[in-house]
């Protein structure tokens, strides 16, 4: 049975807590909390900054902010959503459940798991200390050379940003290495692949994407940086370097990356859909492969992007057939999961609530998607206002929505405690309508001329009343989740009876263990004989499991806690920190030698306690 | 009977509504928006509004379809009271199959259209076209017609129902050169030429702007795209053609306007700002400024306050252009302002 309690150990709990445990921690559900409140925090920042950018674009030829100081916030806005914001709140269900889900007691490399939180925790204060110096990045998060080469972009601006995405990408490739290593070595025993949950297999290919992709903007950064420092000339055409290099290398990056921050959001809904459908997933094996062909052809399209830079009608007729093929599988995910919820028994709880949100507001941002996969229509409505509205539809309405979903349905695992659902339900139908209000004009306006990246427009141009209204909608959008937080202080602040192992009477692993889980998550390891584990499980029992006990925490040897990880993070970032505004020897030398005491004093340290 | 007294007032709510509605319908009006994709007045233009419209209508029955199949079945399965466990299906492949195929056949309908319109959008025009040599530079856009021998800025003047040939560049940073109105848009990139080409169906002056994020000043990147009748071009560019005006030795000129020429060269304007039709310098060509519909690259109106406060502060307006504050005195700028109002 796969949660025997040892019944004769007496429960006692010694609490890890403090500072110091949180600094030293190795176990993936602390580290997936932090990444949590470390991303949401940041995903409020970027929420802060679109604020302010609705603010200055309420009227015609307002002067809120300078327009040197709207650059440096809508580059911000996209550099924060994507690496500071979406990616992160992924990488904390990674981090929480692919462990659970696949009955394992943490990751492969659970040293390594703290020092990609560390790294990307570090990335993420760097960057946005140049807040503080006043030299925020200001050359769009696409970062398009030759205006980010130091000829035209003198400034340490540019410097904050292409470091900041080096660190952050050491954090991305770490964790993406150890999620594809657990995934690959970790499975309970029985649990074949074609048995894991959704969640995982989407995450497993989202891994992929990242290991793929991340050496690409690796590379481009890199040669970006040297350009910048050295004065090589890769991007500088006066030095016979082409600026079209950036923007090939950028988008084979930048469009997987799309994947990598929806591709999540699928495997969250599909976990969420059946539970309160009450119904499996329609379709697994098509929802696996279609998740995996969306991955595979995802690094054959990315010169949709680029479109109006005139690549000649064979490029464009191919990039254009290619993207138009994603549509295909993306068609299959959305039936399938109509499908699911077809002939069950709906349950409209907050998360479902979210995940139905999800595929109505997902269905809108493809199908605009497909309208710009066509070169001709795509030459009128690339870099404006239409393609802000759909990738917000995609990634706002898609994996907003969807991580939202997730948080209130696995809040109970995480601390034992139901969300109030009330204030659940609020905050959904508040974010699904300021959402629409917000991007569904958009829509209108860049189709009616309205250009991405101005810090104003003219009245003339008559932009006047839909951009009102988007900035009357982005205001409430903000108070949705300002609903969302009084939610969580609220929960936090009020007492609740135990909501148990497994209140939503749920399909996979990690609800069969306490909640919160302890430690080492599974006492014994349970054993898997197909898809939904813990439905069947339930089937066989005839009925609800009883309660499983919690065990002695000393039950199971778990690794050490360590600060080494953290140590080494210091070094990554100190190291690449020296190329701000210039290159600074000593900074480097500094940064090289704390990253090698790190590495070493990690590698020497014990893993795991001695047994007594 | 209810009593009439007690009756409460109609609720003003619907009609609100109402109102919204019909507010938001028509704030969807294209020809509403000078600078509206939606309304193509050329071939190029057309020729991808046709493709929009064809995904337009496709893209809003799969959203209608799809949608309301994700409402019923939400509607139809909600869980009510003694609802049974429903049956555990795990999938039906005929099913499968079926809606893979029609999105594809879906697809199809819009790929074969849009191959076609590639290739036909990719040829380029024949040597009777008018060539337009487009040229980006931080924060204006340059124009230079080697047919005619004319340079100028800040307004594309072309003929209507003639072909537009457009060879596009850039002087710094990438720009993109877009006509919402005639044909979509293309960046442009240094050492290397970009294609687009139209023929204006109508004549009319339409704005237009940069499309690239090119640095501080993009928001503030405008330009007019001027379609004239064919003998009104003609007579433009015979007229363009002509050199400055020098006031110099002429004594019918008013004061102001021969002070205004003293300060152009003692200022140090002539030094970007050449007012040769032909003569390219650093900044923006003034040749015929006077008689430009719009200045400051398509910001501004060309009136008199305009070109004054443009000259006196440009900083001011465009915060970051080359162009310095050159602390002008007001009478400084009246005269600046009538001999460039007088060159036209």
């Amino acid at each position: 049975m796969a949660t025997t309690a040892i019944d004769h150990a007496p429960a006692h709990t010694h609490e890890h807590t403090g500072l110091w445990s949180w600094i030293t921690t190795v176990d993936h559900k602390r580290i997936g909390i932090l990444y949590g409140a470390t991303a949401f925090f940041f995903f409020l920042v970027g929420g802060l900054e679109a604020l302010v950018i609705r603010l200055q674009l309420m009227g015609p030829n307002k002067t809120l902010v300078s327009p040197d100081t709207y650059n440096q916030l809508f580059t911000m806005h996209g550099t924060t959503m994507i690496f500071l914001g979406v990616m992160p709140l992924s990488a904390m269900f990674f981090n929480y459940l692919i462990p659970l889900q696949l009955g394992a007691r943490d990751v492969a490399f659970p040293r390594l798991n703290a020092f990609s939180y560390w790294v990307f925790l570090l990335g993420g204060i760097l960057i946005n200390v140049s807040w503080f110096t006043g030299h925020a990045p200001n050359g769009g998060w696409f970062g398009y050379a030759n205006l980010t080469t130091k000829q035209f972009s003198p400034g340490p601006n540019i410097d904050f940003w292409t470091v900041g995405l080096q660190v952050l990408g050491v954090a991305s490739l770490a964790a993406a290495v150890n999620f594809f290593v657990t995934t690959v070595n970790l499975r309970a025993p029985g649990m074949k692949m074609m048995h894991m949950p959704m969640f995982v297999w989407m995450s497993f290919i989202t891994q992929i994407l990242l290991l793929l992709s991340f050496p690409i903007i690796t590379v481009a950064l890199i040669l970006l940086m040297i350009d910048r420092t050295f004065g090589t000339s890769f991007f500088v055409p006066t030095g016979g370097g082409d600026p079209i290099l950036w923007q090939h290398l950028f988008w084979l990056f930048g469009h997987p990356e799309v994947y990598i921050l929806i591709l999540p959001s699928f495997g969250i809904i599909s976990e969420i859909l059946p539970v309160f459908s009450r119904k499996p997933l329609f379709g697994y094996a098509a929802m696996v492969f279609s998740g995996a062909f969306i991955a595979f052809v995802g690094f054959g399209v990315w010169a949709h992007h680029m479109f109006a830079t005139g690549m000649g009608p064979f490029a464009d007729a191919f990039f254009s057939l290619a993207t138009m093929i994603i549509a295909i599988p993306t068609g299959v995910k959305i039936f399938n999961w109509i499908g699911t919820i077809w002939g069950g028994k709906v349950d409209f709880k907050t998360p479902m609530l979210f995940a139905i949100g999800f595929i109505a507001m997902f269905i809108m941002g493809g199908l605009s998607g497909v309208m710009h996969a066509s070169p001709p229509a795509d030459l009128q409505q690339t870099d404006t206002y239409f393609i802000v509205a759909h990738f917000h539809y995609v990634l706002f309405g898609g994996a907003i929505f969807a991580i939202s979903g997730g948080a209130y349905f696995w809040w109970p695992k995480m601390f034992g405690k139901m969300l109030d659902e009330g204030l659940g339900k609020l905050h959904f139908w508040l974010m699904l309508i300021a959402f629409n209000l917000t991007f569904f004009p958009m829509h209108i306006l860049g189709l009616n001329g309205m250009p991405r990246r101005v810090y104003t427009y003219s009245a003339e141009s008559n932009f006047e009343l839909l951009n009102k209204l988007e900035t009357i909608g982005a205001l409430l959008l903000g108070f949705s989740f300002l609903v969302f937080l009084y939610n969580i202080i609220k929960t936090w602040r009020t007492p609740q009876p135990p909501v148990g192992a497994d209140p939503w009477n749920a399909a996979t692993l990690e609800w069969s263990i306490p909640s919160p889980p302890q430690h080492f998550n599974y006492p014994t390891l349970p054993q898997v004989h197909g898809r939904d584990a813990l439905w069947e499980l339930k089937a066989r029992h005839g009925g609800p499991l009883p309660e499983p006990q919690r065990v002695a925490e000393d039950a199971v040897l778990m690794p050490n806690p360590s600060w080494k990880p953290l140590v080494a993070a210091i070094g990554v970032t100190v190291t690449l920190g020296g190329f701000i505004g210039g290159s600074h020897l000593w900074v480097h030398v500094a940064g090289v030698a704390i990253l090698l005491y790190g590495i070493y004093a990690w590698a020497f340290e014990p893993a795991f306690p001695e047994h007594h | 009977m209810p009593d009439p007294a007690h009756r409460r007032p109609p609720s003003r709510v619907p009609a609100l509504m109402l109102a919204a509605v019909v507010a938001l319908l028509a704030a969807c009006a294209p020809d509403q928006y000078p600078q509206t994709t939606l309304l193509p007045r050329a071939d190029f233009a057309k020729a991808s509004d046709d493709i929009f419209r064809t995904t337009l209508l496709w893209a809003t029955i799969v959203f209608v379809l799809v949608e309301t199949a994700l409402l019923v079945a939400i509607w139809k399965f909600r869980n009510r009271p003694g609802a049974a466990e429903p049956v555990q299906t795990h999938g039906n492949t005929t099913l499968e199959i079926v809606w893979t195929i029609i999105p594809a056949f879906i697809l199809a309908m819009i790929a074969v259209p849009t191959v076609r319109t590639i290739f036909q959008t990719a040829q380029k025009p024949g040597p009777e076209a008018l060539q337009v040599e487009v040229i980006g530079h931080q924060w204006w856009w340059e124009f230079r017609y080697p047919q005619l021998g004319i340079t100028t800025a800040g307004e594309l003047i072309v003929p209507m129902g003639r072909t537009v040939s457009l060879e596009m560049t850039t002087k710094d940073v990438l720009h993109s050169f877009w006509l919402p109105q005639f044909a979509g848009k293309r960046d442009v990139f240094p050492n290397r030429y970009n294609n687009l080409w139209f023929k204006a169906e109508v004549t009319g002056n339409f704005p237009a702007q940069c499309v690239e994020f090119c640095g501080i000043q993009h928001g503030r990147m405008a330009y007019r795209i001027i379609s004239k009748a064919p003998e009104e071009f003609d007579a433009w560019a015979a007229n363009f053609n002509q050199p400055p005006r020098d006031f110099s030795a002429d004594s019918t000129a008013p004061a102001l306007v021969k002070t205004g020429q003293q300060l152009f060269t003692m200022k140090g304007c002539i030094g970007c700002h050449s007012l040769y039709p032909a003569l390219p310098l650093t900044g923006p060509n003034l040749h015929h400024i006077g008689s430009r519909t719009w200045i400051a690259a398509g910001t501004l109106e060309n009136t008199d306050e305009n070109l004054a406060k443009w000259i006196q502060d440009p900083q001011g307006w465009k915060e970051g252009v080359l162009m310095p504050n050159l602390g002008l005195t007001d009478q400084e700028t009246q005269a600046l302002v009538a001999y460039l109002r007088a060159q036209q």
